[in-house]
């Protein structure tokens, strides 16, 4: 196969696929294992300084906030991140400085909201930085190819931009059509976080919802840490195995966190809390708020429950899922005017 | 209600709403970003396009939008969907010829409908850092027509981007094709808030299809750092109607969030 073109961006998260089989046949557990645990434990035995992770959900939709907010009380630090959207996440963790380094198909904008300050204030001073750019698809299909225990994936997106460029991917000629087609190099990260509706004691997942690039995302993930609004009993994860979307052979711990994802989106439960955002963006424009944010709602608290007690405990979670619920109109401080 | 009784002002970002929305078919398949083409997409669901299928990135499939979503990943775009699918999902439709349209923004566009949404600067020393690609190289790359939604100015309609995110024609006639991008692929209109935009059959360069109203073609060129194809008759744009008007403030944005009334 005759390759045409090589992009400039440093390749991570790529093993060969023997490596990659031998990972999985020595650290993946067939059998049915009790990864209940808690959220400091779960950090501190899976996550280490200078790894490469992702975050599952969408940057601030069905992602585990209770993750994040315990990686930065451990004060994990040079971090890499593979922001296949980035929202939220990326945007604490590069204002947190845990993250300096960042392989982007979307990070420092906030969707809706606008660009996001502290995550472009760090990089546009040379803080963070950019080692590759990827599209979306990219992303979903570098974890596609090591869920499929492959090198790479062929696909037809970025071909003929910078982006390309800029990505660890290369293009060839494909043999079947002739034609130019892109190589996409398979992900596995060190470590990921995907936050689910539901799990049993062994890691068997059910998520409501789209499930965006986590089916193939806990596949591809060297070690995977779950945290669940809920805990169900095995029997109800048999009763309907047509709802499993991650099974327990993927999953390295599992950490029960009711509200997990707060500030953000959990489809059917709560929507996301625009008043804590708006209080995000307005804070993160400075180094100085940051640090305030910091101490107010991660060091100052031990754990995640008393963070959800300080963002408005019982009376603001049932407004979130009013609002989710279609009950009550959308208030966003970011967009009001005048 | 007598039409003629109401005062027909409307700003340039529901006049970009209106004409976005008209472009899309009844029967046909949307990929649909964040803000703007959200506003537009709802409105052609409720108007001409019932049966417009509506395509997130996050795998939202045939969804009925109650309200705006605050991204394209949250639980309003698989609210009455048919289908709550996956990324995989949808880029794999894509990437089949499934979706016929799809939307995209930029902080610069080039003649060719070429975009840029990573860098403002160099790439390794940015002076403004954007989100990057996110979905736009994909939508850019597999969709069969795309909609460019972007503010018009000199700035921003260059001669040479400072960073190729998404592809239009990229140099020209055939250069998808070589470059390995689906045939029969690319740009179909940019909506500004000057005028609307097609692209040469030939040349496949930029050309002036019609002006908002109010707004003349020079005032395009003046706003445009390189030369629009205008020749021959340019239309004016037609206004929003009141029932358009009435669903984007009553019922698709009623607190003014896109269209910042």
């Amino acid at each position: 196969m005759r390759v045409l073109e090589e992009g400039r961006g440093e390749l991570y998260g790529w093993m060969h696929p023997d490596d990659a089989r031998r990972w999985m046949m020595e650290n993946k557990p067939r059998g049915l294992v009790d990864k209940r645990m808690n959220m400091s434990e779960a950090v501190a035995r899976f996550t280490r300084d200078g790894d490469y992770f992702a975050m599952g959900g969408f940057g601030h939709i069905r992602f585990s906030m209770a993750g994040i907010y315990e990686m930065i009380r451990q004060g994990r630090k040079g971090l890499c991140m593979a922001a296949k959207t980035g929202v939220h996440d990326v945007d604490v963790l590069v204002a947190s400085r845990l993250v300096d380094r960042v392989e982007c198909a979307y990070a420092f904008g906030h969707e809706l909201r606008g660009l996001s300050p502290a995550g472009r204030r760090r990089v546009e001073s040379g803080q963070v930085k950019v080692v590759g750019e990827i599209s979306n698809a990219g992303f979903q299909w570098r974890f596609k190819a090591a869920a499929m225990g492959l090198p790479w994936m062929p696909a037809r997106v970025m071909l003929g931009t910078d982006t390309l460029r800029y990505s660890s991917s290369k293009v060839a000629e494909d043999p079947w059509t002739g034609l130019p087609i892109t190589l996409i190099p398979a992900c596995y990260p060190d470590f990921v976080f995907i936050h689910v509706h539901r799990c049993d004691r062994y890691g068997n997942c059910q998520i409501d919802g789209t499930t965006i690039e986590d089916v193939d995302l806990a596949r591809a993930a060297k070690r995977l840490i779950v945290t669940t609004e809920k805990l169900i009993e095995e029997e109800e994860v048999r009763a309907h195995p047509d709802r499993t979307v991650i099974p327990h052979v993927s999953v390295d711990a599992v950490v029960e966190v009711p509200y997990g994802s707060h500030p953000g989106n959990m489809p059917g439960l709560y929507y996301s809390d625009e008043e804590h955002m708006a209080e995000w963006l307005r804070l993160s424009r400075s180094d100085e708020g940051v640090e305030e944010y910091l101490d107010r709602y991660v060091r100052g608290v031990k754990e995640f429950s008393e963070y959800i007690e300080l963002v408005g405990g019982d009376e603001k979670m049932e407004y979130l899922r009013r609002l989710e619920h279609l009950e009550v109109p959308l208030d966003a401080p970011w967009a009001r005017r005048g | 209600m007598g039409e003629e009784g109401l005062a027909l002002e409307y700003n340039a970002t529901e006049l970009m709403a209106c004409v976005a929305s008209r472009v899309l078919e009844d029967g046909k398949s949307v990929f649909v970003g964040t803000g703007l083409p959200i506003i537009a997409t709802m409105l052609a669901q409720r108007l001409h396009a019932p049966e417009l299928l509506i395509v997130f990135e996050a795998g939202g499939l045939g969804p009925k939008l109650p309200t705006i979503p605050i991204s394209v990943g949250d639980s309003r775009t698989f609210y009455k969907s048919v289908m709550a699918a996956s990324m995989d999902y949808v880029m794999g439709m894509a990437q089949q010829g499934l979706v016929d349209y799809g939307f995209l923004g930029a902080a610069q566009i080039d003649r060719y409908g070429n975009l840029n949404t990573t860098v403002i600067g160099e790439h390794g020393s940015p002076k403004v850092r954007l989100p990057g690609s996110g979905g736009a190289n994909d939508v850019g790359s597999l969709c069969t027509r795309t909609i460019i939604l972007m503010r018009h100015d000199k700035l921003r309609f260059m001669n040479k981007l400072d960073f190729l995110t998404t592809p239009g024609y990229l140099t020209g006639p055939g250069a998808r094709e070589e470059a390995g991008l689906p045939a029969g692929t690319g740009p179909h209109r940019v909506i500004t808030q000057l005028g609307v935009m097609g692209f040469d059959e030939e040349t496949k360069e930029m050309r002036l299809l019609s002006v908002h109203p109010g707004v003349t073609r020079e005032q395009v060129q003046e706003n445009t750092s390189f030369k629009l194809h205008m020749q021959g008759e340019i239309a004016v744009t037609d206004e929003p109607t009141p029932e358009e008007l009435r669903l984007l403030r009553e019922e698709i944005d009623p607190a003014g969030i896109v269209i910042g009334r």
